[in-house]
């Protein structure tokens, strides 16, 4: 017998189910199907304007730091205030995000790369998919837009998130990803990202800036408007 | 690891008596008590959130085949491969050949339970694969060659001085004049060092904190970001996750990540919470070419349909041990084996045998702090308690306790004879232990007076005051 079928039916034989059970096969495939959502706490269910400050309070009391912009055009001059601000060397890392395909770096001091990171890069620039405000989260999704080392290798991490992405709770959060997915399967990595990296390992004391980025940085683009 | 349950009177009184590790202890409070206080006051939904996780778990446990089976099809689907391991040794097997078939010469590892479990690290060095830990805690303990002392925070037991005093052992190719006074100093020495370790490794190991059956996607809970970069520069990822781990859906797996952080850390949410499903695919630029999954019973299976099936709804927070009075005097590693505090004392013995972890199940005072905290609302005490009677019924338990039991049932089951027995027996060490108010030797209670005073009776017994006060 294979170790799957040892591990099975050692299950079954405690469960006292036989195989085939229509009423067990139901119970599943039904929580499968209507993935029901169980309780959203009412933290993020905010209109638009409140829900990004939500966001923006909940970041930042995870140490990240917020700043919003009018436009993605923005983005070049507020990474190259942010990198002199912050003493880091004018250079960037990032993907091939269409929404920052367009930015013009040509009247900017920074030296653009593109591509995954090795590991010697000091700062990245990345867009997500969405975000949520209950936890003051990015949520980035890999592929060559974004690639997933971007997030964790260079020292600082720009990460640009409109406005309008930006949802009050998990829930809504997995509704956008099934709709950008086509409701198909996950996108390879989904990093769900508050702040930067920190460990309390030594005598319980948060210190931040542990293995991944010791800065992050978010740019918030336009207003939310809508629901 | 060698299993030192056994003796765990001896680990305990050892480590009442270490200074270092007392000193340690004293951090447990602050770190966690009352952070996981603040967080929990700070969401109004948490005690419904809770009783929603129990249901789900529950309800994942009653189908738990049937889960695994739309796991495993999400996880062939999205390009991975999932290994089903009945014990550790199958379990180390399969992680063994995949290493080997890559020639995998080092391995790094992001913080995994399982891995302790069926003892990965000593296997794999035994086979010629070096295990780099990355998480910085569990990289200070396999520098010491020790255990973990706690589940979530590995290194609790270990002071900063002996963390520096490690570092100047161990990392001998930097400066020996180099300043390591302060933690950050400490941190950013290890983030430096292991940074080259991310990028030599050829294979990566994670656990899960979840399998998502509805998507076939493991998921990670970190806050340091070292799982993620096991897991997503070598060639090869493999994730260790005991069957239980499996959840239904994204959204159920949401519900849980709200009590998760709240209940280890007091934080609202741990800094990464990485999905990762299947290898890279076309067009990816970077990731791992290889997704295995182990699955592993190793003794769970035989935990399903008894007393003790709750026990598979952990979630491995750490919240029963931040709380448990025993916890915090004796620490992790008295327990003498991979789970500590009341959740080990409750899995050790259903996963390595009653008759060598015991002693574990008794070392409680059933305060209940363990279940009024538990996020997946667990009955720890009483399954301590089904413990205590299995090894009573199987007569395990020492001669002197089961003769101390039988003389307490035989006058328990004499109502008059026992109220008059107490009675006079508070009346008298009333008497005698008036003028201090408590003990510092009694005759039959050495093993407590050796720790700290007997507080005296105050003269009555407590059915005296309850038929008092009615």
């Amino acid at each position: 017998m294979s170790q799957r079928d040892t591990v099975r039916s050692a299950i079954r034989r405690a469960l006292h189910a036989g195989e085939g059970d229509a009423t067990r096969d139901a119970a599943v495939a039904e929580r499968l199907g209507q993935r029901p959502r169980g309780i959203v706490p009412k933290r993020g269910d905010l209109p638009p304007a409140e829900r990004v400050a939500l966001f923006r309070t909940m970041a930042e009391r995870a140490d990240a730091t917020v700043e919003q912009i009018g436009k993605t055009d923005d983005v070049p001059e507020a990474v190259a205030r942010y990198l002199r601000d912050r003493n880091l060397p004018a250079s960037l890392r990032m993907g091939a995000d269409a929404r920052l395909a367009s930015l013009d770096w040509s009247g900017s001091p920074i030296d653009v790369a593109h591509g995954p990171s090795d590991g010697n890069d000091t700062a990245a620039l990345s867009h997500a998919t969405t975000g949520i405000a209950e936890i003051g989260a990015v949520v980035l999704t890999s592929g060559p837009d974004n690639p997933t080392t971007l997030n964790f290798l260079p020292d600082a991490h720009v990460v640009v998130i409109d406005a309008g992405d930006i949802v009050g709770d998990y829930e809504t959060a997995w509704d956008r990803i099934r709709v950008a997915t086509g409701d198909r399967t996950m996108p390879r990595t989904v990093n769900i990202i508050v702040g930067p990296s920190r460990s309390g390992d030594i005598q319980q004391t948060i210190l931040l800036g542990a293995h991944g980025p010791r800065n992050v940085h978010i740019l918030i683009v336009g207003e939310a408007d809508g629901g | 690891m060698e299993m030192r349950s056994p003796t765990f009177k001896a680990n305990a009184h050892k480590a009442l008596h270490d200074p270092n590790l007392q000193q340690a202890l004293g951090h447990v409070r602050a770190g966690f008590i009352d952070k996981r206080q603040k967080a929990v006051d700070a969401l109004p939904e948490f005690e419904a959130l809770r009783d929603n996780a129990r249901d789900i778990k529950n309800h994942t446990l009653a189908h738990l085949d049937l889960y695994l089976d739309a796991y495993e099809e999400k996880v062939i689907e999205s390009g991975g491969k999932v290994h089903w391991a009945s014990t550790a040794e199958d379990a180390r097997r399969i992680v063994l050949d995949i290493c080997r078939s890559v020639d995998a010469r080092t391995v790094t590892k992001g913080k995994t339970m399982i891995a302790e479990e069926i003892a990965l690290n000593d296997f794999l060095e035994d086979q010629g694969i070096e295990p780099v830990e990355t998480d910085l805690g569990e990289y200070i303990v396999q520098l010491r060659r020790e255990p973990p002392s706690h589940i979530i925070a590995p290194a609790v037991h270990v002071t900063k001085d002996q963390v520096e005093a490690d570092f100047r052992r161990t990392h001998t190719d930097l400066p020996p004049d180099r300043d390591l006074s302060e933690a950050q100093s400490l941190l950013t020495e290890a983030r430096g060092v292991l940074r080259q370790r991310f990028q030599e490794a050829d294979v990566g190991i994670t656990g899960a904190n979840f399998l998502i059956a509805e998507t076939g996607t493991s998921v990670i809970v970190t806050n340091e970001g070292n799982g993620d970069l096991t897991q997503i520069l070598p060639k090869v990822h493999i994730v260790l996750a005991s069957i239980e781990k499996v959840t239904p859906t994204l959204e159920d797996v949401s519900q849980i990540l709200r009590l998760l952080a709240r209940s280890a850390t007091g934080q609202d949410s741990s800094n990464y919470t990485t999905f990762s499903t299947g290898p890279r695919r076309e067009g990816d630029p970077d990731g791992p070419d290889q997704y295995h999954v182990v699955l592993l019973d190793n003794g769970r299976t035989s935990m399903l349909g008894t007393h003790y099936q709750e026990m598979l709804r952990c979630i491995r927070c750490g919240a029963c041990m931040n709380h448990c009075p025993v916890y915090q005097e004796v620490g992790g590693h008295s327990y003498g084996w991979v789970y500590p505090g009341p959740m080990g004392a409750v899995l050790t013995p259903a996963l390595t045998g009653v008759d060598k972890a015991g002693h574990l199940p008794n070392a409680s005072s059933f305060c209940g702090r363990c279940e009024q905290v538990c996020p997946m609302r667990i009955p720890l005490p009483s399954m301590m308690r089904h413990w205590r009677e299995d090894e009573f019924e199987r007569h395990l338990s020492p001669p002197t306790f089961r003769w101390g039991l039988g003389l307490w049932g035989w006058f328990a089951r004499r109502p008059r004879l026992y109220q008059f027995a107490t009675k006079f027996a508070m009346r008298v060490l009333g008497n005698l232990g008036s003028r201090r108010g408590r003990f510092r030797k009694l005759p039959l209670a050495g093993g407590w007076t050796s720790e700290r005073d007997l507080p005296a009776p105050q003269g009555a017994t407590f059915q005296e005051m309850w038929a008092e006060r009615k």
